[in-house]
């Protein structure tokens, strides 16, 4: 492990019953990197992440995060830790309204409270975008504006790391380009992030390295324009894709 | 640089009108005993203890999702503890006092191995615990089995004076129950309570301490239970161990919240506003009344699942029992 690690998996393996999702991912994320994951549906993109935040128990292997063994916390306390997440499925307290859900993870999601906390939940609606639906309560939000608070809501726990699960999808041209910009912003506020996608042009935008996973596995690992031209992922993404 | 400004309101005109509505019912409930004698405050005290115990077990089901069976442990073991602090020479109204405070105490206790048990397994697991303190209970001779025992040195207090006390301890007790669940719920951890409520696991990744939440509302439900428990033995003043410990009263808490509609605070208290009702219209129908009760859960599931307040809340312009935050206006 390098002393810029920020997160790690060690040998990481899941499996649900007989059938092995994930067979020994060993990948070592540096602070300040911003790295994208891409992979065919079911490669086991989630499940990593899943195993990183602690939602889920590997059936083998480790996760550091700063260099310490986090494998039996639980999510809540890697949360604390600093590691927050969007989900692929958006996760809203449905009737609670946009700006409580923000409230809540600026209440419970940071190891130190902040001084005015409506405050800063207020400016994280301001950052994302989400401001104008504040008093709405969350199962009146579309799809779109459930991943926009899917993503306020783990920014509101003030993260040194951010795993972000598919929030692209179905984006405008703009929209796009917006959500880029918001997130080489947030990196820019010293947040080292991970970004699961199959909307390639937003990882190659973004990311200042690429991993691609397929069946349980690392394919590649590199620059984008390295990983992109892997003949594996060729084969294995593109091909299976086209 | 001006400093930016936001303003928040917690509060509106429903909520002032409901707090009105609250505050007179609990002023006419205080002036019972001199319109309606000990007749009047003995009813009295049954809707006060059926409202307790619909607030509790809503507490615990609608916002923390702890489906319990088996909360007449906390009702049953609370009568018990006051009749036996009453024997050993405390004032009777002081043990109902204490029996509040064992009640909480049992539900921390519990709520250590309890806590981490699945869904079936805490719901049944409630009710064998609560099995188990009636058998306890049965043990002590001093209650002599299913016979029984007066809390007789309630006898010390004329008759009006003692059936006065206990509806104004029972009003009290209610009083300071729904002020602690309000506090609760517009508190830090009662957002987090909520929230839990809607998805525990988007919760969790949040940093949302789900089981030390849990244990917050465990241990309230425990302590209003119990004092729901301590004030009907008061009332009934005969402790028979199978009419605390018994399964209707179960039966008794889901009708409440699931007609009154689960999760909300204003659910339950409507739902045992009914079900008193119901009971003092058509409670002396014996069996059929059972049946009745059934039939109107059954309709209720079939046709407003979300209870009386999952159809009146909505019409109504505000919160009742107002609980979030609402942005006002900003200049950011
Ligand atoms: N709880 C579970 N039980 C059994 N199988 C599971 C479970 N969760 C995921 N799987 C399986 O594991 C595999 C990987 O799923 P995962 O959701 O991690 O894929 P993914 O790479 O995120 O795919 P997508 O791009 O479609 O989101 C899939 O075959 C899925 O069916
Ligand atoms: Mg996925």
């Amino acid at each position: 492990m390098t002393s810029s690690s920020i997160l790690q998996s060690g040998g990481i393996s899941m499996s649900f019953g007989a059938y092995k999702v994930l067979d020994d991912i060993s990948l070592n994320i540096a602070k300040g990197e911003i790295v994208g994951i891409l992979g065919p549906n079911g490669a086991g993109k989630t499940t990593y992440m899943n195993l990183l935040t602690g939602a889920l128990r590997p059936t083998g292997g480790q996760v550091f995060l700063m260099g310490e063994d986090v494998t039996r916390l639980d999510t809540a306390e890697r949360c604390h830790r600093g590691l927050a997440r969007t989900h692929q499925v958006p996760k809203p307290f449905l009737h609670m309204t946009v700006f409580e859900n923000v409230l809540v993870a600026v209440h419970h999601g940071r190891a130190v409270q902040p001084a005015n906390p409506v405050m800063e939940a207020w400016m994280v609606l301001k950052e994302t975008g989400l401001a104008h639906a504040a008093n709405r309560t969350a199962e009146t939000l579309g799809l779109l504006d459930r991943k926009r608070l899917e993503l306020s809501r783990a920014l509101a726990t003030d993260p040194k790391v951010l795993l972000l699960d598919e929030i692209g999808g179905g984006l405008t041209e703009a929209e796009g380009d917006a959500l880029v910009a918001l997130v080489k912003s947030i990196h820019a506020r010293g947040v080292t992030i991970i970004w699961i996608e199959h909307i390639m042009r937003l990882l190659m935008e973004t990311c200042t390295r690429l991993v691609c996973m397929a069946e349980g596995r690392v394919l590649a690992d590199g620059t984008p324009e390295q990983v992109v031209e892997a003949p594996e992922v060729q084969t294995a993404y593109f091909g299976a894709a086209a | 640089m001006s400093t930016p400004s936001l303003t928040i309101t917690r509060s509106g005109p429903t909520a002032h009108v409901t707090m009105t509505l609250l505050a007179i019912a609990a002023v006419a409930i205080a002036v019972i005993p001199f319109v309606l004698g000990v007749a009047g405050s003995g009813r009295a005290v049954a809707l006060l203890v059926y409202i307790l115990l619909a607030l509790m077990w809503n507490a615990l089901a609608g916002f923390a999702g702890l489906v319990s069976i088996g909360q007449t442990l906390f009702f049953g073991f609370a009568a018990y503890t006051t009749i036996r602090l009453s024997d050993a020479g405390l004032d009777p109204f002081l043990a109902i006092l204490a029996s509040i405070g064992i009640g909480a105490a049992l539900g921390w206790v519990t709520s250590l191995f309890m806590l981490s048990l699945k869904d079936g397994e805490f719901a049944i697991g409630m009710w064998v615990l609560s099995s188990l303190a009636h058998l306890c209970v049965n043990l002590d001779p001093l209650i002599q089995g299913e016979t029984g025992i007066s809390l007789i040195q309630m006898n010390a207090y004329a008759l009006e004076t003692r059936s006065a006390l206990i509806l104004w301890l029972a009003l009290a007790v209610t009083i300071a129950v729904i002020a602690a669940m309000l506090l609760l719920l517009r508190s830090r951890t009662g957002a987090a309570i909520t929230a839990i409520r809607d998805d525990e696991l988007g919760a969790r990744s949040i940093g949302v301490d789900v089981l030390r939440t849990k244990r917050i509302v465990f241990v309230l439900a425990a302590a209003g239970t119990a004092a729901a428990g301590a004030l009907w033995l008061a009332s009934a003043s005969n402790f028979q161990p199978r009419a605390f410990f018994g399964v209707q009263w179960t039966a008794y808490m889901l009708f409440m919240v699931l007609v009154g509609g689960l999760g909300r605070i204003e659910g339950a208290i409507i739902g045992a506003v009914l079900f008193f009702a119901i009971e003092t219209w058509f409670g002396a129908y014996g069996a059929w009344y059972l049946v009745g009760l059934g039939a109107i859960a059954v309709l209720f599931a079939l046709l407003l699942p979300k209870g009386l307040w999952g159809w009146i809340g909505p019409r109504l312009p505000g919160e009742a029992i107002p609980t979030g935050y609402i942005i006002e206006k900003s200049d950011i």
